[in-house]
């Protein structure tokens, strides 16, 4: 190996044009060799994820499932069955995609399964602070899947998406429990219909 | 090449390369042959051919690079002529890359600029080894941490975890928002990489689902309501594309009949594209600034006629002006560019042996590794299923699962002990396969290797 110049303790580094110099002529023996294949790389937020995932350690309620196989860790998604509460009986697919900057940026989060539920919307919204507002590197999948897991038991009105379903848990829990039901069984709820996800 | 006409043109960089000083790098000789040697042997890629990179290319041009690439996959909007100086408006709707090369051509005699209309993905390692210095002029986390993977995925290190220079793929890399800018060298294996200091990147402002969709106070919130929440109730199955115009236009009038109903101000078109694209308005000069000091940079790098900035300078014009250079440090155990640990292996290890050895490791001491390789995943512990996707692999030699290279890095991750303790952790591992020679193999790490 050459060793043109060293480069420094205080972080700079000294010439490299003669270093430039070298790598042309080799470039230019490398032209008629032939191409070399592209080669996949991992991002450092693809290692974290795999770290993540590794880790899981998941509700008894809860599965996972990796649709495009063991190497594309990046889409998954996870089933919920509550064992408590409203939704008990359920079945509650939700899709995450995990941004290449995780854990910089959260990942994202919808719920396959349409239902009647008021903190997510009937397009699969769902409004869980720490998926925005309150997402920190610190946190990774296990928490978001906790976070999931809470909204089946303790869904709440203060944080409406499905404003009509948080005005009839908020004044009504009877009725609301009610509509869960008739949703779940596969029915309407006023003019929405729901598929049966029991 | 002596004439007058040339003596004068270059005057300002013989300055620099002419003349000794005792600002220079080390191994600094001053002479002639270091101009000709910059003109002929150094290529720069710029990366963004927006405000920023306009700026590069015109800087590096005007600065003796003669061999220049530039790869953008954006095309020239009305909008951007303001301090994209190099459009003109018949230029609107035409590749950035294309035309921003053709215009420094025209003006700058002797440059050559070849351009790449798509993205940064498309392209493959080979392309990108071919240059001595990358100048990036993006305005996205996402781009530069991909960039920044690409150029440390060169780096080696010898037996004694020192980088080797012949390795190095350095890169100046610009940023703009509004009056704020910053300018930094990235040596990999020398100066903190873009993911050691990834922390110096705010996140994204994200409102709450809920507010947008009961209680919008403000035009931002109008605006990610019709993005966010209307889009996907209307456009049942088709996603967002923030770079097509007809969407965008789509969200802009949405957020305005939703700010309509709540009596809010200030949804415009452009302030729409902000918000869904997160950018903040571009100044020019803050652009001239920042390239200039990249340009220099890189002129530096080439050339050695001083020593690089150490490492990252931060301008603010915002309040009367304020510029600053930080000298960050390396996160030693950076995943990207840190040097991992070196472990020999022979070529007939299967990856069990391997997971087993990596809980003997003084410096690993992980009893049950799960184990990636340039993303794929050879060995998962846990969840269930992945495991036992992946179980049948651990009867095979680790050789032989890494595609038969000679030496390659993996990533394990798992419960290890340190300093008596047991924590989770991720590392990075350079493997070298005892009597193993690379036949033509695909080998990112010593690909434009000596
Ligand atoms: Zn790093």
């Amino acid at each position: 190996m050459l060793k043109m110049s060293q480069y420094l303790n205080d972080g700079t580094v000294g010439i490299m044009i003669k270093l430039f110099k070298v790598k042309e002529k080799q470039r230019e023996i490398a032209e008629n060799a032939n191409g070399k294949a592209p080669v996949k790389k991992q991002s450092a937020g693809e290692l974290r994820l795999h770290k993540d995932i590794c880790e899981l350690n998941l509700p008894k309620t809860t599965t996972i499932n990796f649709p495009n196989g063991k190497d594309d860790l990046m889409n998954f998604e996870v089933t919920i069955r509550p064992d408590e509460g409203y939704y008990l009986g359920g079945t509650f697919v939700f899709t995450f995609h995990v941004p290449t900057i995780y854990p910089h940026e959260a990942p994202k989060v919808k719920c396959k399964t349409k239902l009647y539920h008021p903190n997510i919307d009937l397009e699969g919204n769902v409004c869980l602070n720490i998926l925005r507002e309150d997402w920190k590197p610190v946190l990774n999948i296990n928490t978001v899947i906790y976070g999931l897991h809470h909204l089946f038991t303790q869904p709440n009105h203060e944080d409406p998406l499905n404003s009509d379903a948080a005005a009839v848990l908020r004044d009504n829990p009877k009725m609301f429990e009610a509509n869960v039901r008739r949703a779940m069984a596969g029915g309407y709820v006023g003019q929405t219909y729901f598929s049966r996800c029991v | 090449m002596a004439d007058t006409a040339t003596n004068g043109r270059w005057r300002d960089l013989d300055k620099l390369l002419l003349r000794p000083g005792n600002l220079v790098g080390p191994n600094f000789e001053p002479s002639p042959e270091l101009r000709d040697d910059l003109q002929t042997y150094a290529r720069v890629l710029v990366v963004g051919a927006g405000g920023l990179g306009c700026e590069l290319l015109k800087d590096l041009a005007l600065s003796g690079f003669r061999n220049l690439e530039v790869i953008d996959m954006d095309r020239i909007e009305v909008s951007n002529l303001n301090r994209q100086f190099l459009f003109r408006l018949q230029d609107v709707g035409k590749p950035k890359a294309e035309v921003a090369a053709q215009r420094v051509m025209e003006r700058v005699s002797g440059v050559n600029i070849v351009p790449h209309f798509c993205r940064i993905e498309d392209k493959d390692l080979e392309f990108y080894s071919d240059f001595n210095i990358i100048a990036l002029g993006l305005d996205s986390i996402e781009a530069r941490s991909y960039i920044n993977a690409v150029a440390c995925s060169f780096l080696e290190y010898d037996s004694d975890d020192n980088p080797m220079e012949e390795t190095m793929k350095p890169m100046v890399d610009g940023g703009t928002e509004g009056f704020k800018g910053h300018a930094r060298v990235i040596l990999p294996g020398v100066t903190p990489c873009f993911e050691c200091t990834i922390w110096l990147f705010p996140p994204q402002v994200k409102f709450p689902l809920c507010t947008l969709a009961e209680t919008p106070r403000t035009a931002a919130h109008c605006i990610e309501y019709a993005h966010l929440i209307k889009w996907g109730e209307v456009h049942v199955g088709k996603s967002f594309d923030e770079d097509d115009p007809e969407h965008m236009q789509w969200v802009y009038s949405e957020a305005v009949k939703r700010a309509e109903l709540f009596g809010i101000l200030g949804v415009t078109y452009s302030f729409t594209q902000g918000v869904v694209k997160n950018i903040i308005p571009a100044i020019a000069s803050t652009n001239a600034l920042i390239s200039a000091a990249c340009a220099l940079e890189a002129l530096k790098i080439a050339t050695g006629c001083s020593k690089t900035m150490s490492n990252y300078l931060t301008y603010n014009g915002l309040e009367g002006l304020h510029t600053k250079v930080t000298e960050f440090v390396r996160d030693k155990d950076c995943l990207v560019c840190g040097p991992g640990v070196l472990i020999e292996l022979d070529t007939s290890t299967t990856l069990q042996k391997f997971i087993d050895l990596l809980g003997e490791h003084p410096k690993v001491r992980m009893p049950k590794a799960s184990v990636a390789h340039r993303g794929e995943n050879l060995y998962m512990q846990a969840p269930p299923i992945l495991e036992e996707m992946t179980r049948s692999n651990l009867q095979v030699s680790l050789y032989n699962l890494m595609g038969k290279l000679a030496r390659d890095v993996v990533h394990v991750t798992g419960a290890a002990a340190v300093n008596g303790k047991t924590a989770s952790s991720l590392r990075k591992l350079r493997i070298v396969f005892r009597g193993a020679t690379n036949d033509g193999v695909a080998d990112m790490d010593t690909a434009g290797g000596a």
